[in-house]
């Protein structure tokens, strides 16, 4: 026997199984599916079990469903049967979900229960859009700093402390506020201490009058920009949840300190995702002025003192009283809730400050008209391209005011549609940094399935030519490396599925890349069996010495490539990792399968043989 | 079937000079066509905006040409993609044009040529973005050097090391060089292609480096020379089986890849060979050049004496 022992060949045999088991799901293939996602709350089971009996009664045949992350995917035998059921349940149910065609795999619910599924494919196989957006995390420590100067000259204000000035320095990010004298500065600095206990506030003298002065931490600054970026994420997929952009599997992450990166697959017109997402938004409630006629106002042009005149989203003109109630930035939260018993309502949570200007309001104002307005910036470049920001301004709602409130309340009156976009666009509102898209890739359909096509060619015809090589020069022992390779391929899949990587074609072009180093592999422990065969070695010592003396040039060879593919993968982008993440995998898999399946193989057609006369090498 | 049934004993160390002049030839010529050529940076690089449509038949370029300039879009190069129904527009970027709207536009000016046209794919890459992916790919060049270098001198000698480093920055040049002669689109994939084939060609060095230092310690006998020499013919058999192999299933890629893959499987192409080269003529040459002793790799130099003494 040749000493291979026997648990290394079962541990061989087991990751070959287990690598089978993840690469399977991916030989069912796809088919046309719905996806429905509800705004904030997840798709239930009882819905499932409802659409599905409705598709039923109208004789729409569903292939398969299932439910992931609050989603509901409904698979058809044909595209027309989709769009039959998107139509039905768009009638019968009304706004009650987002409908984004897509396509699904056709694996069985066992599967996908045990965490089984198919590849994924990247942006450039499937098609759809891929943006950049850059935040403008500056303007989100500019508006820290405005903030804090405001709230300074409130708590100041309060405290009844006279002071001289408050300036704020952009550059060096502090906010300095001037006293007359010493003894006013102790009076401010216990006003402002009292209001914002965890500030930083040191005691200075600046153009010669004793100074308060709060000076951002980096710390504090980094906190505003992650603040600001996450906040946008959070946004952005608010938006792509809309109804306007029916998007199956959006991807929002971020990408760098000030970048948020954005996947659409499917998606075809980038410029209608682009007017959606790259605004922003923030909203204020004001009252509004019911005693004068705004029709007049409108057509004269004359806007009565302590109004603003102002329009709604079908062009209807309102007057609301200059002085905002409260902004978007004190709102914390906003959902649609389709049930209550005044009907449809959305429901609004302020933070403390919001919510002490509200309840002063309400309690003066019940009975009258409060009215919501949506403010939109979106930047744009003008002509001599520098970036200008563009602000539209609308009023989305009006509503009577019926109690006394503070932190939480309701606004009813609303139908599903409006409803849910209300929520939508009041979420959007508190919106801090503005953005801009700094990349954009959009991939036809079709090319993607070009794509695929060649990258099949392309790893099939080359596949095939080290197949054939191998066996003709290798005879045997180039069967044995077929096998082997055939399985690094599974092991490389199976691995892809598991970690759900993208696959893209600079991907597949790795996978062939793969096969060349797992040839290489196998080449260099024949050649080093041959050399001990010519040397006069026995074949079996020869086997022997072949594994273990190649295991090092191997080990060193690899290393190499490994350290390009890692740092491919931390310094590259979009397609690039692509590439660098398979051919990370796929050394690992490679050498694992050279190593230790060649071996196992070799032991299993070999090992069992008492005598071995020459070798087919 | 063998190739190499007898072990081969080309006289490598005795011929460098010849090979050195060679690849000095290739360094300066790829370099001089980088100065002199350029490179084609793709919009990755440059920022822009490139628009690829697709025709039912083949279209009149010089009439779209004309139609684009006639529509007030100003610098856009239109030309064939692979096939003669595809076709690429680029635009340098523009800091009015608004990203994916210049796309439609462009389809709307075909549509006149051609309604049946299909619009396959808009990229648009700010300037500053594509600044940034550039410095990103550089580092990631010098990153991978550094790392190996690292590598390779810790595994061999200092002397060995030099000359695998010095033979593993020839390969890109030389594919650099490739790319300034042929003018094709150099973009992130072919920087990606271009790290492979450092990680690759490295790969065959080490392995000849492997050997020479397993015949060094067994055939003491021996020059070094003579041991560089023996180890290259020994091993030549497989570099060479396996290059032959990884160019079979490359080459189907540049033939099958299609357009996208086309700079990043050519790439990969020169690479290899400009590597098998390299590790064959170049890197052990340098390393014997370098001063490369028997006693260099033989093993526990850690453990002299007076090392020991020199500690506290």
């Amino acid at each position: 026997m040749i000493a291979y022992p026997r648990w290394k060949i079962a541990l061989v045999a087991i990751v070959f199984l287990v690598g089978v088991l993840l690469a399977l799901p991916n030989l069912f293939g796809e088919e046309s599916a719905l996806q429905l996602a509800r705004d904030r709350a997840a798709v239930l089971e009882s819905d499932r079990s409802s659409l599905q009996e409705l598709l039923a009664s109208k004789r729409v045949p569903v292939s398969g469903s299932f439910l992931d992350q609050g989603r509901l995917t409904l698979r058809f035998p044909s595209k027309q049967d989709q769009l039959k059921a998107r139509d039905l349940i768009s009638q019968a149910r009304p706004g009650d979900f987002t409908i984004a065609l897509s396509q699904a795999s056709r694996v069985p619910e066992w599967m996908r229960n045990l965490g089984l599924g198919p590849l994924k494919l990247g942006l450039d196989l499937r098609g759809g859009v891929y943006l950049v957006y850059q935040v403008d995390v500056q303007g989100a420590v500019r508006q820290q700093l405005d903030h804090d100067e405001q709230d300074f000259r409130a708590s100041l204000r309060n405290a009844r402390v006279t002071y001289q000035d408050v300036q704020v320095d952009y550059k060096t990010n502090r906010v300095a506020v001037l006293f007359r004298d010493a003894d006013s500065r102790a009076k401010g600095s216990a006003a402002i201490g009292g209001d914002n206990r965890n500030l930083n506030l040191t005691e200075r003298t600046v153009d010669g009058s004793p100074a308060l002065e709060l000076q951002l931490t980096d710390a504090q600054i980094k906190e505003r920009e992650d603040y600001a970026v996450q906040q946008n994420i959070v946004i952005l997929r608010n938006r792509l949840n809309s109804p306007e952009l029916a998007v199956s599997e959006p991807q929002v992450a971020r990408e760098g300190v000030d970048r948020i990166a954005i996947q659409l697959p499917g998606l075809q017109n980038s410029a209608e995702v682009k007017k959606i997402l790259g605004k922003t938004a923030t909203l204020e409630f004001r009252m509004v002025d019911e005693t004068d006629n705004p029709a007049e106002a409108a057509a004269t042009g004359h806007v009565p003192l302590g109004a603003k005149l102002y329009y709604t989203r079908d062009k209807q003109p309102v007057l609301l009283k200059r002085e905002v109630v409260v902004t978007g930035d004190e709102l914390t939260d906003a959902s649609f809730q389709p049930n209550t018993q005044d009907g449809p309502a959305v429901s609004v949570s302020l933070d403390s400050r919001g919510a002490a200007k509200m309840l002063r309001n309400t309690q003066e104002n019940i009975g009258h008209l409060m009215a919501v307005v949506f403010i939109d910036r979106s930047r744009e470049k003008n002509a001599q391209g520098v970036d200008v920001d563009r602000t539209t301004e609308e009023v989305i709602n009006r509503a009577t005011i019926r109690g006394v409130f503070s932190n939480n309340f309701q606004i009813t009156g609303v139908n599903p549609i409006e409803g849910r976009e209300l929520a939508l666009l009041l979420r959007a509102g508190g919106l801090a940094a503005p953005l801009s898209a700094v990349e954009e890739r959009a991939i036809g359909p079709s090319l993607g399935q070009d794509n695929i096509d060649k990258g099949v060619h392309a790893m099939v015809f080359g596949m095939l030519a080290a197949f054939i090589f191998m066996a003709v020069y290798y005879k045997a022992f180039g069967l044995i490396a077929d096998l082997v390779l055939a399985a690094n391929v599974i092991l490389l899949t199976a691995f892809l599925s598991l970690v759900g990587a993208a696959l893209t074609l600079p991907g597949i072009a790795a996978v062939v890349l793969t096969v060349g180093i797992a040839v290489d592999a196998n080449i260099l422990i024949y050649e080093r069996i041959r050399e001990e065969l010519r040397n006069g070695v026995s074949p079996r010592a020869a086997i022997t010495a072949g594994f273990e003396r190649a295991f090092s040039a191997i080990a060193d060879s690899n290393v190499t490539a490994l350290i390009a593919g890692l740092v491919l993968w931390l310094f590259g982008a979009g397609a690039v990792r692509g590439f660098a993440v398979v051919l990370v995998i796929g050394i690992a898999t490679s050498m694992f399968t050279s190593l230790m399946g060649s071996r196992a193989l070799v032991q299993i057609f070999f090992g069992g043989r008492r005598k071995i006369e020459r070798l087919s090498i | 079937m063998e190739f190499f049934h007898k072990v081969t004993r080309f006289p490598f160390m005795n011929t460098r000079k010849v090979w050195y002049g060679l690849s000095a030839v290739l360094i300066v010529g790829s370099l001089g066509l980088v100065g002199l050529r350029g490179l084609n940076l793709g919009i990755d690089f440059t920022g822009g905006v490139v628009v690829e449509t697709n025709f039912p038949q083949p279209p009149n370029i010089e009439q779209l040409r004309g139609a684009v300039a006639a529509a007030g879009v100003t610098g856009a190069q239109v030309q064939a993609f692979g096939s003669s129904r595809d076709i690429l527009v680029r635009l340098p970027p523009d800091p009015n044009a608004k990203g994916a709207e210049i796309g439609t536009r462009i389809l709307d000016i075909f549509r006149k040529a051609d309604a049946g046209v299909r619009l396959q794919r808009t990229e648009v890459v700010g300037p500053q973005v594509g600044q940034e992916l550039f410095i990103k790919g550089s580092w990631a060049l010098v990153a991978t050097l550094v790392l190996i270098a690292v590598y390779v001198l810790m595994r061999f000698t200092l002397k060995l090391a030099g000359g695998a480093i010095l033979a593993v920055l020839h390969d890109p040049i030389c594919v650099l060089g490739f790319f300034a002669v042929t003018q094709i689109t150099f973009d992130l994939t072919a920087i990606s292609a271009i790290l492979a084939v450092i990680g690759y060609s490295l790969n065959d060095t080490v392995i000849v480096f492997d050997r020479i230092r397993e015949r060094a310690r067994n055939a003491r006998k021996l020059s070094i020379a003579q041991v560089i020499d023996e180890s290259i013919n020994q091993t030549l058999s497989r570099t060479l089986m396996t290059k032959l192999v990884t160019l079979l299933v490359v080459v189907a890629l540049l033939i099958f890849g299609g357009e996208t893959l086309h700079g990043f499987s050519a790439a990969l192409v020169i690479g290899i060979l400009a590597g098998t080269y390299s590790s064959i003529y170049i890197s052990a040459a340098l390393a014997l050049d370098f001063g490369l002793r028997t006693d260099d790799l033989l093993e526990r130099k850690l453990t002299k004496p007076e090392e020991i003494d020199g500690l506290p």
